[in-house]
């Protein structure tokens, strides 16, 4: 059964008197225990779009399909109790927790709100989590500023599964962070798929990245959807202008051999 | 606890902290420290300062004791500016919230309503409220709030403006937290520290709005103020200008004392801002 299916959205922005289509006529689908990689240039909507799919942002038109329901018309309750079955990861590492939070509420919020384990068994379920995420528990007493950029998002991406969602939104997740990081994050969301059948929208401008852990990858230019496809076919025979430009983007690393030694002109 | 160890640290924090705990002191202990009515004549009228050590700061033209008159008029300028400050902060935190939360047309009126507030002269309207009203403790209090809650509905407003379009009251909305528990838990308490810095700089506004009130016979007559005791030395300043002088003294030393601690204050929170 498909888990989410986006049919016709769009949203428009006015500014200055003058509408600017954010996301235009955008349908896509997503299968339980999918990646779906959405890539597109900054200012191609795809933020937007995910801002739309998290109810953070109203739709001009359009609806979204999530779990059977109609995701667009929930409100109130109801919506704040779906919501633990839709969670999103943000790309700036400090502004996506209050900054007087600690580790320990941060990841109680989520369990409290929605009632996922009794108040007797939180401090557990936090050990737990930060466990699963690959940090100590005695993190658990920190301030949130007091801990680095990495291992802020595994306390997001912590938050993220605290409420045993089945589809989290990745919004530029790693982009943020050090590459030597940004890699053992993926792995950790590889792993987390794997073992509990999330599956991701993964929002990013950088096709290294989307290569690294997609089933499939969509293409936006300018709010719309111009290619989609599975990961390897988009890559190695990108059909659109858009997505040969995102390709053509990713930077290689040319090796040639040197012959002789450098001379000093 | 941390915000206080961060206020020591910078000097303006440390010299302001001083000199305000040192007036709390004089305000609390100073019927012990001049014991009976500060208004009752005690001595010989005009007495200069420095010559009998019973008045070490003189007296006054009817003989009250000037040193008597200064320790009690602490009590009456720090409780009027702080009360001012508390209440004008209050209006102009629930003011600014309503307005911020709310939106739309609420704001609108409201903010509309700070508008006329701020177009009057804070002074000219405390000076109106109080002769119209009359001169009491509570009035001048009331008055000096008036002219003082639009600033901090302002910044209030802005604030929350700002901090709910953040990204941790978006994964906020994202578990699905309750918008009220949004409002007190996620963006009022980040909203407070700039207004709380105002706040200094509002009571002393109120410290001198009151002294000024006082100065031209609007404060409440049954209480000593340094206001008053200025307004009462004016008359024979030129013989006697101990008798404006020394309240003029603890005038300044108090709201340079206040400025400080607001500094200090402002760096404090800065300075947290600012730690990784």
């Amino acid at each position: 059964m498909t888990l989410l299916a986006i049919e016709n959205l769009s949203k428009r922005f006015s500014s200055g008197g003058r509408a600017v289509a954010a996301v235009g006529d955008v349908s896509l689908t997503l299968e339980p225990g999918e990646t779906l990689g959405l890539v597109g240039a900054s200012g191609s909507g795809k933020s937007t779009l995910a801002r739309i799919l998290m109810r953070l942002l109203p739709a001009d038109a359009g609806s979204i399909r999530f779990e059977g329901e109609d995701w667009l018309s929930l409100s109130g309750t109801d919506l704040r109790r779906h919501r633990a079955r839709m969670q999103m990861v943000f790309q700036d590492v400090l502004g996506a927790f209050n900054p007087r939070a600690t580790v320990a509420s941060v990841l109680d919020d989520p369990l409290r709100i929605h009632d996922i384990v009794p108040k007797a068994g939180r401090a557990q379920e936090i050990a737990a989590l930060l466990d699963r995420v690959g940090l100590p528990a005695s993190y658990a007493g920190r301030s949130i500023r007091e801990v680095s950029g990495g291992q802020r998002q595994r306390i997001a991406i912590a938050r993220a599964i605290a409420t045993k969602p089945s589809l989290i939104v990745l919004d530029e997740a790693v982009s943020a962070l050090d590459v030597s990081i940004r890699g053992r994050i993926l792995e950790l969301l590889v792993e987390l798929q794997e073992e509990r059948g999330i599956s991701y929208l993964f929002v990013s401008h950088d096709l290294a990245v989307l290569r690294a852990v997609s089933h499939r990858i969509a293409v936006m230019e300018a709010g719309r959807l111009v290619e989609t496809g599975p990961m390897r076919q988009v890559i190695e025979n990108p059909q659109s202008p858009a997505a040969k430009a995102l390709v053509n983007a990713v930077p290689r690393l040319v090796t040639q051999p040197t012959e002789g030694p450098f001379h000093d002109v | 606890m941390r915000l206080l160890r961060d206020l020591l640290r910078t000097p303006e924090g440390a010299i302001g902290l001083g000199i305000l705990a040192a007036l709390a002191l004089v305000a609390l202990f100073a019927p012990v420290l001049s014991p009976g009515d500060p208004l009752r004549i005690a001595g010989r009228a005009l007495l200069p300062p420095f010559t009998d050590p019973a008045f070490p700061l003189g007296t006054d033209r009817l003989g009250r004791d000037v040193l008597a008159g200064i320790l009690h008029g602490t009590r009456t300028s720090l409780a009027v500016g702080l009360a001012a400050a508390l209440a004008a902060i209050a209006i102009g935190l629930c003011v600014g919230l309503t307005a911020g939360f709310a939106g739309g047309l609420i704001d609108e009126g409201l903010m509309r309503v700070v508008d006329a507030f701020q177009i009057v002269p804070s002074f000219l309207l405390a000076l109106a409220f109080v002769s119209v009203i009359g001169a009491s403790v509570p009035v001048v209090v009331l008055a000096i709030a008036l002219g003082a809650w639009a600033d901090p509905a302002r910044l209030t407003r802005a604030q929350v403006l700002s901090i709910r379009e953040r990204d941790y009251v978006a994964s906020a909305r994202v578990i699905g937290m309750h918008p009220a528990e949004i409002a007190f838990r996620e963006i009022l308490p980040n909203a407070l520290p700039p207004v709380l810095a105002l706040s200094a700089i509002i009571v002393a506004a109120a410290i001198l709005t009151e002294a000024a009130l006082s100065f031209l016979g609007l404060g409440d007559p049954n209480v000593v103020t340094w206001g008053s005791m200025i307004a009462e030395g004016r008359n024979i300043l030129r013989s006697s200008p101990s008798l404006s002088i020394f309240p003029g003294i603890a005038l300044v030393i108090t709201v340079i004392g206040v400025y400080l601690f607001s500094e200090g204050l402002t760096k404090a929170f800065a300075g947290r801002r600012l730690e990784p």
